[in-house]
């Protein structure tokens, strides 16, 4: 049990938690269906990547390369009826929900198939069918928004819970502690996820706050709280699970910190290595920590995975995405009269 | 005979009574003094469960109520001055206006943020702003201003029954304000209410909304003294802005008079007075439009300074008859 609301101390070290993963029993179906999930939303983003360098894509994509574990496990235990908001960078959040590639790059090529039907590109996502409600680039909109939820959530009764995503930066803005107040006063079955990966586009949190952990602000507004390594599937699994099973029995507001590491820029594909205060150093150190080659080397060291497996899942996902890019490329964009019929829901200015 | 404050009240009841899924969500809603007599024992009627009184935090609540529409809610915000609203505008603006377009189309957002302006009194410039130009510059959001006890209630009614965010401003000196009223009728949407005819008239066309129609509305009775038909528009609606009645009105009398109680630049009555204008040749206006607007100033406390500030009855006849040139 962790007691130091205000310190994150190894997890910030970007020296340390480079070994493989503790698998703790988990069934191989299951380690294999995380594996898959984190190559599937490399590979997205890899693709994005490349076509935003060549600016093929054009709206502002913020890419998760390097910190996909945190969705991975939080989708592990979301169900029907549940609600989950992101933020700007949210292609994981999606992807880990069950949204598809094709969805995915459609919107963000701005074509009428994609996710939200080409009106909202990288940044607005959604996607209700699998429990994604909306992402969006202002920093902590969607805080409130998922809180508002869980209070629905709570009036329907049926155990639902809500989830919003948030970065590190989000926790500076007053409505996170608006919402956390709101939430614990209220008792709602709300899961705040803060991926803490310790920028906030180009500032270290070191500039930014007196204290490099977030779970103070729970400690401060009565909300549980756990910390754990965003790097590590297994144990992001763990404790959502943990959470958003407290959540759903009416214990209140949980805050989990998963604390990660982003390898590209704030926005697009470069790894901005000159951009920010130790940024340079710790990318290298940080490239160690990978999520998914942590996961896939535990699965082979414990002869539960092959390297040609191993490698046959990112060859497989690489021509997924080509066929979901291919198909996309070629898809309409929304008819011109969209621009004014989706403002309302039946009625434009007479 | 049913005043405005208690017309809202029955919407708020009615709506309670027979939609489950609505509730209402805001500061001062357990005081019995923050929304005058507009809420009065709800939270006693329906529950505190329903009658939701929250924290000091305008952003949060706001948004939370967002999230609770996007859920299959239908909650109504109140907050008790739209000065304070201010501070929750993000939910509003950014958000809720804009989520059925940046999604595509389909998101419905049965959001009512109801905002009181509470002037005069000596409250000064963080009490007593009406805003709602800034609201109308959105797309997205409805922006209700009812002038009539009948308004107050029904287009409350049909804001939370429908499916787009709404911004609803009522106004306190509206508040005594009598008339009976019809039956609700539960098939009212605010996308079939157009703006009304409140006074017919031949020689002047007055346009405005809330408390500036009440005003053009008596306004009407004392030029009838002075030998001149005024037609008053009540725009009920200001955005999406229907001026389609107010371009015929003055089609018909050559001469407009826009009258808000906002301020001017870049405000309500500057936008009636556009709208009409490109839609009628310049031989339509026997005289120039004018518009009849507060100050550009912050609201006063200082006693002669608030009451130059506001305008009355007697300036909005005054006015017409300069338009008229009869003064």
């Amino acid at each position: 049990m962790n007691t130091d609301a205000y310190h994150l101390g190894r997890l910030a070290d970007p020296a340390q938690c480079h070994e493989p993963l503790d698998l703790a029993g988990t069934p191989s179906a299951q380690l294999l269906t995380w594996l898959r999930k984190l190559v599937e939303i490399r590979c997205a983003e890899e693709k994005i990547g490349d076509e935003f360098g060549k600016a093929v894509i054009k709206c502002p994509c913020h890419l998760v390369i390097g910190q996909e574990a945190p969705a991975v496990g939080i989708a592990a235990h979301i169900r029907l009826g549940d609600r989950v908001f992101g933020a700007h960078r949210s292609h994981a959040h999606f992807l880990a929900l069950g949204g598809t590639l094709h969805h995915l790059l459609a919107e963000v090529l701005g074509k009428d198939t994609g996710c939200s039907r080409g009106m909202g590109g990288s940044m607005h996502l959604l996607d209700r069918a699998n429990n994604f409600f909306g992402s969006v680039p202002i920093v902590g909109a969607t805080i409130p928004i998922a809180t508002g939820a869980a209070l629905a959530a709570q009036m329907d009764g049926a155990g639902g819970v809500a989830v919003s995503y948030l970065g590190d930066g989000a926790t500076e803005e007053g409505v996170f502690h608006e919402s956390l107040n709101f939430a614990s006063v209220f008792k709602l079955p709300v899961i705040y996820v803060v991926e803490n990966n310790l920028f906030s586009s180009h500032l270290h949190i070191s500039l930014r706050q007196p204290f490099d952990s977030t779970c103070r602000f729970a400690a401060a507004h009565g909300v549980a709280w756990h910390r754990v390594d965003g790097n590590d599937t297994i144990a992001m699994a763990r404790v959502a699970g943990n959470a958003i099973a407290a959540a759903r029995a009416g214990a209140g507001p949980q805050l989990i910190e998963a604390v990660t590491y982003r390898w590209r820029g704030h926005v697009g594909h470069r790894e901005d290595n000159d951009v920010g205060v130790q940024r340079k150093e710790g990318l290298s150190e940080w490239k160690k920590r990978d999520p998914i080659a942590r996961l896939a080397q535990a699965m082979i060291a414990s002869g539960q995975l092959t390297e040609a497996q191993f490698a046959a899942i990112g060859t497989e996902f690489r021509a997924a995405v080509d066929a979901a890019w291919q198909k996309a490329s070629v898809d309409p964009y929304p008819p011109a009269a969209a621009l004014l019929e989706r403002v309302y829901s039946s009625e434009v200015r007479a | 005979m049913t005043n405005y404050g208690h017309a809202l009240r029955e919407g708020f009841a009615y709506l309670l009574r027979n939609h489950p899924e609505t509730f209402t969500i805001g500061q001062g809603l357990w005081s019995p003094w923050y929304v005058g007599n507009s809420m009065t024992d709800l939270d006693k009627e329906f529950g505190r469960s329903r009658v939701i009184d929250t924290p000091v935090s305008e952003l949060a609540t706001t948004g939370a109520a967002l999230g609770a529409a996007l859920s299959g809610r239908r909650p109504i915000v109140i907050h008790p001055r739209v000065d304070f609203f201010i501070l929750g505008i993000d939910q509003l603006v950014n958000q809720a206006a804009k989520w059925r377009h940046m999604f595509g189309g389909d998101v419905d957002v049965p959001l009512v943020v109801r905002a009181i302006i509470n002037r005069g009194g000596e409250q000064g410039a963080q009490h007593s702003q009406a805003l709602h130009s800034w609201f109308a510059h959105i797309p997205g959001l409805r922006v209700v201003m009812p002038s009539t006890p009948a308004d107050a209630r029904d287009l409350l009614v049909a804001a939370s029954l429908g499916r787009d965010p709404v911004m609803f401003i009522d106004d306190r000196w509206l508040y005594e304000l009598e008339a009976e009223l019809p039956p609700v009728d539960p098939t009212l949407r605010l996308t079939s209410v157009k703006p009304r005819v409140d006074v017919a008239g031949t020689d002047v066309t007055l346009v405005a909304c809330s408390y500036s129609t009440h005003l053009c509305r008596q306004a009407a009775e004392q030029l009838k003294e002075h030998g001149v038909s005024a037609e008053v528009i009540d725009l009920r609606i200001i955005n999406p802005l229907d001026c389609s009645a107010a371009v015929e009105s003055v089609r018909k009398t050559g001469r407009l008079l826009a009258v808000d109680g906002d301020w001017s630049t870049c405000g309500l009555a500057g936008e009636v007075i556009a709208s009409v204008a490109e839609r009628l040749p310049p031989s339509a206006f026997k005289a120039a439009p004018r518009r009849l607007t507060l100050p550009d100033a912050p609201a006063p406390t200082s006693k002669p300074l608030e009451k130059a500030y506001y305008f009355h009855t007697t300036e909005v006849t005054s006015t017409v008859l300069q338009l008229l040139g009869k003064k």
